[in-house]
């Protein structure tokens, strides 16, 4: 269902980034180690459609990711791209359902869906709240709802833990399991937090700069 | 969700510093809605109460206080001219029609105009009750004077010396109303009109009842063989010829003057028209600010929106979509603040019209809504449009990977 093959991405002449392929299929893990300045998260921009690589195919669903460009490419991502981040950016002015029903709007989805998300992550009385009134931890669920709002194929997962304490980055990682489990999507966690290390067999370290 | 409630759910998230950029647009925006208010309806109603009337002659002054006093009723008259003076103007082949004036007294605030019936067919005045005047002492009132004053047909009153209200009454005299005009909406409205005949014999010491039970004048000057004056002279031209020698003629006269409502008027909007460009400029440069300051606090917001606005990036928003979702902003916040601006504009109008019920502004309506209101309305949508385009175009461009891995 997705396969990276010989990305390569330069910031500049001298930073020159080479991705491992990649190859997963649908309900798979896979946790993306390395310090930080290897590039962990220019892989994920990469994959999440967020920088365009010089080289190489990045394959989704039978879609070359890599050559959609502009409305195409952030209407492909909305739909198929479920990203979280390593701070929960819920966007403050709308409540918690609001910002999953826009999520739902960029792509055209009606988000049938919501409320049972919500249940599931346990935000479901919050659902009328603000983020300003919300936890650490009850934000970052928020975000991982948002991000599956649309049934994404692919979940990119930026150090979610990192901002979290050990109870609720663990919660945090096993809810991103059990999600991606039900709605049959890939899911990567890119992050240096050795927390999460033993809650997914798959591994790729980087190396740092090549 | 929809791209209008969304721009929405942004602005209220913000309501000090929405409500005050709205305020100021509306402020500036209300200014011009007056304006145009009165303008339009000042302009409307000058040149229909001047309707018909060629040259106004009087006594010699000023010719604006001239036509204000004796076409508008407004200002005071300039004095008064001798009738038989006025008497040889009427058989000047140049003069179709003369309408005499004789003003000196009011009854509580309200003028009372001595003429004939020719001036209610200038107007083509009808009578809501009663008829016109036929006797001295009989008078036919305005619409809104009867309604402000609760007069009805029958009654009767004393006026008082003056053109103002004030001053000593003239007890003796007490006129009887015969009929109340209906509503014209103009200059009429506003005025006691009676016979040229009663405003003289109330200044008449002694009384002669023989002369207060003959007809009065019904066209023209009334007949008589005293020496009698007239306050001003309504005439209208029998060809163009006239509009080009009968003002001279009668400027030469040393007792007389000519002077002609639509040149004095058309002066008098020139010399208004100073103040008012001075105020539509305020106006201007307090929509300039408001369109500066939205401006500025769409581009200070952007600053903190950067992230909400990548985030909306990887949710799947188009950058044409964040384009349009701050333009929105700013059109929103500009369609309020003219809509709010038309409001108080028309508010403030109502306020004034009912704090001054007797002057040249009470005539005015604050609930009559011009066309060009709607372009206040296209005016400000612009300015929020040109206002939000440079912030718009920072969010267009936004680089969504470099705002979200710079934390």
């Amino acid at each position: 269902m997705l396969s990276v093959k010989n990305i390569q991405f330069q910031y500049n002449p001298d930073l020159k980034f080479q991705v491992p392929d990649i190859s997963m299929s649908a309900g798979d893990e896979l946790l993306i180690l390395g310090k930080s300045g290897s590039g962990k998260t220019t892989i994920l921009n990469i994959l999440g459609g967020l920088l365009k690589p010089q080289s190489g195919e990045i394959l989704l669903n039978n879609t070359k990711l890599n050559l959609l460009k502009g409305a195409e490419l952030d209407k492909f991502r909305g739909k198929n791209i479920g990203i979280v981040f390593q701070k929960p950016h819920i966007l403050a002015p709308l409540t918690v359902e609001e910002n999953l029903k826009l999520a739902n709007f960029f792509v055209g989805e009606k988000g049938d869906q919501n409320l049972n998300l919500l249940k599931e992550l346990g935000i479901f009385d919050k659902r009328k709240a603000k983020v300003n009134t919300l936890s650490e931890g009850e934000a970052q669920r928020v975000s991982i709802a948002r991000a599956l709002a649309n049934h994404p194929k692919l979940i990119l997962a930026d150090e979610p833990t990192a901002s979290l304490d050990d109870e609720n980055a663990q919660a945090v990682i096993r809810l991103l399991q059990e999600q991606a489990k039900k709605h049959n999507a890939a899911l990567i966690i890119v992050t240096h937090d050795q927390r999460v290390k033993d809650h997914i067999s798959n591994h790729l370290i980087m190396g740092g700069l090549s | 969700m929809n791209m209008l409630k969304l721009s929405w759910k942004y602005l209220i998230a913000k309501p000090l510093n929405t409500g005050l950029n709205i305020l100021l647009l509306a402020l500036g925006l209300s200014i011009i809605t007056v304006l145009i208010l009165i303008q339009d309806q000042f302009e409307n109603k000058m040149t229909k109460d001047a309707e018909g009337i060629d040259l106004v002659v009087g006594a010699k002054g000023s010719p604006l206080q001239l036509i204000l006093s004796s076409v508008y009723h407004i200002d005071y008259p300039t004095g008064n001219i001798d009738m038989k003076d006025a008497k040889a103007l009427e058989k000047n082949r140049l003069v179709k029609k003369i309408i005499p004036l004789g003003m000196g007294d009011n009854y509580q605030g309200y003028r009372i105009v001595g003429t004939n019936h020719d001036y209610l067919q200038l107007y083509d005045a009808g009578f809501d009750t009663g008829k016109e005047w036929m006797k001295p002492f009989e008078v036919a009132l305005g619409f809104e004077v009867a309604k402000k004053l609760n007069l009805k047909v029958g009654d009767s009153f004393v006026g008082s010396h003056g053109i103002g209200s004030s001053s000593h009454e003239h007890d003796e005299h007490p006129y009887i109303v015969t009929g109340i005009l209906s509503q014209k909406d103009n200059v009429l409205d506003k005025l006691i009109l009676t016979s040229i005949e009663s405003v003289w014999y109330s200044h008449d010491e002694g009384h002669d009842h023989d002369k207060f039970e003959a007809d009065v004048s019904i066209s023209g000057f009334p007949d008589t063989e005293e020496d009698r004056e007239v306050t001003s002279l309504l005439l209208q031209y029998r060809n163009p010829i006239a509009a080009v020698q009968l003002p001279r003629f009668i400027n030469s006269k040393s007792a007389l003057q000519a002077a002609s409502p639509s040149f004095e008027i058309s002066r008098l909007f020139e010399l208004l028209g100073v103040g008012v460009k001075l105020i539509q400029g305020l106006a201007v440069a307090i929509i300039i600010i408001a369109g500066l300051g939205i401006f500025i606090a769409l581009f200070n917001s952007l600053k903190e929106r950067k992230y909400d606005l990548a985030v909306m990036r990887t949710l799947g928003a188009s950058s044409i979509q964040l384009f349009v979702h701050i333009v929105l902003e700013g059109v929103i916040l500009t369609l309020l603040g003219a809509i709010l601006g038309i409001v108080i504009g028309h508010g403030f109008l109502a306020v004034l019209v009912m704090q001054n019920e007797q002057g040249a502004i009470s005539g005015l309506s604050a609930a009559v809504f011009l066309q060009e209101e709607l372009w206040i309305i296209a005016f400000a949508v612009i300015v929020g449009f040109v206002a939000s385009l440079i912030p718009a175009w920072t969010a267009y461009q936004t680089d969504i990977a470099k705002q979200l891995t710079k934390s």
